[in-house]
């Protein structure tokens, strides 16, 4: 196991290198980070001085390599942009994000196998075509959209509607100014974000749940059990249950890496100032340092959560072994 | 794909008659059966004649601004109403839509083709090859597409053709590593080691032989790559990196219309939004049908 998770680390270090590398040439190929000096009065020098400082005028290799001895000494550099210190705008912004995506997976977690369970076990029932009819839709929709469409609807129309004099769930920050922690107005300002980053893992992970679960349920130890009189209610909860999450909990851990990606929207449309909303300002302009250590970072958790799936895989159904 | 099949026997004045139908009718008979499909099928032609159309269909011309007027509430000359500049929504959403399809299904076919054709490779060889493929799925994986995206249409211009182009190359991958799969599976089977006995070039195999068995799964993937370009497209101009103005696609309609979130034009906000809806929900229903019809145990049920 431990020889497993030493190779696999090992193999995944020079895949993010060279995603970082061609991030980084991507950019310098498309952005001019002294584009500001060619029209200021100082001319050609002042160009000069821009690119020799930001080491435009050596090739990539080695602008690449200049970047990557100083950020295995853990400096990721500075910020084109704001000149800020790199690692700490990504560990502030990070914080942000985490506090998202933990919220976003416990509730899709929850929802997910709730919604899942039901369906499956009142197979064909009302409720289940009206949740498999949800979840088309849910899988269907662009989740920008979504959450434009739950501000309207659930935070602006309610305001306007009923008269009152603010909204029942913030959708600007994770905070109203003078509020800080845990509190009512922390839960108020969640609500749509999360639901945003969310609708499309709920739609996915509720099918794939209800998908298990059936599987599962015609099992012959299900019905084993059931003939030996042990109660439906038993068997649904110890047996089916419990065995049904094994492949959810896979995806649920590839996915999560994913999300990544999901902030990208939820944090532009929700003024929530973490990893997404850093990876667009940056991108906008160009600001490369920022961008690859973006991408270092964030690979790191997909390659993570990767492995993680990976040996839950194995710890939850011994039958599966890793090597 | 003309080998008879005896689907069933039918009782006709007492003698029993086999009916013979081929693999092509057997596909049609099961994906006519899924009526979910069916629906999307006509709604999805309906929508592309009105949108490609919209130069006979469309109540006024593209783009045309009406600044005396500006934004109205849909009404009876305006269906969906007008945005700042008096534009008609109706209009713009036809055009756009034209844009939004293009790319949609352009995307969804190069990708499959060229995905196709690499894993179909990759899997035969294997080794090298193969090796090749799968490490830069990996990369792929961690690189953001965002960023690729929208560097791309930076430097080279924020066209259609450059999305389409940028689209497909972050795409083939996706199909490339199921047909391989695939493709590792098939090639151990009697009858591709007959076609190589008897002399076939691997070209006449892979193309002959192993495509045509696996081109259930392949189709299937077509009608996913709509969708997410669709999706994929629509965000990367709502973020504003997509196809830009005088270009119009229902991304960029719902980026423009972002602003007016809670406001009295919030009817800006939902035309756009449903045709996406719309347009993925009846490809993701085609594809449901078309893996049942490619599935010969689905008669069953």
């Amino acid at each position: 196991m431990v020889a497993y998770i030493l190779r696999r680390v090992l193999y995944s270090i020079p895949v993010i290198l060279i995603a970082a590398l061609i991030l980084l040439w991507g950019v310098r190929e498309t952005f001019d980070p002294c584009a500001q000096f060619r029209t200021s009065r100082g001319g050609q020098a002042s160009v000069e001085r821009c690119r020799k400082a930001d080491h435009l005028d050596e090739p990539i290799t080695s602008q690449y390599w200049s970047w990557l001895t100083k950020a295995v000494q853990g400096d990721l550099g500075q910020s084109e942009r704001t000149n800020a210190d790199v690692g700490s705008t990504i560990a502030t912004a990070m914080w942000y994000t985490i506090q998202l995506i933990f919220w976003g997976v416990l509730l899709s977690a929850l929802l997910a196998i709730a919604l899942g369970v039901y369906s499956a076990v009142r197979q064909y029932s009302v409720g289940d075509y009206i949740l498999t009819t949800l979840s088309f839709i849910g899988l269907a929709m662009p989740p920008f959209w979504f959450g434009l469409i739950a501000i309207q609807f659930l935070a602006v129309g309610p305001k306007n509607w009923f008269g009152l004099d603010r909204t029942i769930f913030g959708f600007v920050g994770l905070h109203n100014g003078d509020s800080t922690g845990f509190d009512l107005d922390y839960v108020r300002h969640l609500v749509l974000p999360v639901l945003t980053l969310t609708v499309q893992s709920i739609a996915e992970w509720s099918r794939f749940q209800r998908a298990s679960m059936l599987d599962v349920m015609s099992a012959d130890y299900v019905r084993t059990a059931r003939a030996k009189g042990v109660r439906r209610r038993d068997v649904l909860v110890k047996h089916a249950l419990r065995n049904a999450l094994i492949p959810l909990v896979t995806v649920m851990a590839l996915d999560i890496g994913g999300l990544f990606g999901g902030v990208i929207i939820t944090e532009k449309i929700f003024a929530i100032p973490g990893m997404g909303r850093l990876f667009l300002d940056s991108l906008q302009q160009g600001d490369a340092p920022m961008l690859v250590a973006w991408t270092v970072v964030t690979a790191v958790f997909v390659v993570l959560f990767n492995l993680i799936a990976d040996i839950l895989y194995g710890v939850l159904d011994p039958r599966i072994r890793l090597a | 794909m003309t080998t008879p099949a005896i689907e069933e026997v039918r009782a006709e004045e007492g003698v029993f008659e086999p009916v013979a139908r081929s693999q092509w009718q057997l596909f049609r008979r099961r994906f006519f059966r899924h009526r979910g499909a069916i629906i999307s099928m006509v709604v999805l032609i309906l929508l592309a004649i009105l949108c490609f159309g919209a130069g006979f269909i469309a109540p006024y011309a593209n783009n045309q601004q009406d600044l005396l007027l500006g934004p109205v509430s849909p009404n009876a000359h305006h269906w969906l109403g007008t945005d700042e500049l008096g534009r008609d929504q109706l209009t713009r959403l036809l055009y756009a839509g034209q844009l939004s399809l293009k790319i949609g299904f352009a995307v969804a076919i190069i990708s499959t083709i060229v995905g196709t054709m690499i894993g179909a490779v990759a899997g035969y060889f294997g080794r090298a090859a193969d090796q090749l493929l799968m490490r830069l799925t990996d990369l792929f994986l961690l690189v953001p597409a965002i960023a690729i995206l929208a560097l791309a249409l930076e430097k080279f211009g924020h066209t259609d053709t450059v999305i389409i182009l940028f689209l497909s190359l972050l795409f083939w991958m996706y199909v490339a590593r199921i047909v391989r799969g695939d493709v590792l599976q098939l090639k151990e089977k009697e009858f591709i080691e007959a076609a190589r006995a008897s002399g076939a070039s691997w070209l006449r195999i892979v193309v002959r032989h192993i495509i045509p068995n696996i081109i259930g799964p392949i189709m299937v993937n077509v009608t996913l790559g709509v969708a997410t370009a669709i999706i994929t497209e629509s965000t990367l101009s709502f973020l504003g990196f997509g196809v830009q103005p005088p270009q119009t696609s229902w991304g960029n309609m719902l980026s423009d219309a972002e602003g007016y979130v809670g406001t009295s034009k919030s009817y800006l906000l939902y035309a756009p939004g449903i045709m996406i809806l719309i347009t993925v929900l009846c490809v993701n229903f085609i594809g449901d049908g078309l893996r049942d019809a490619f599935d010969p145990q689905s008669e069953k049920h």
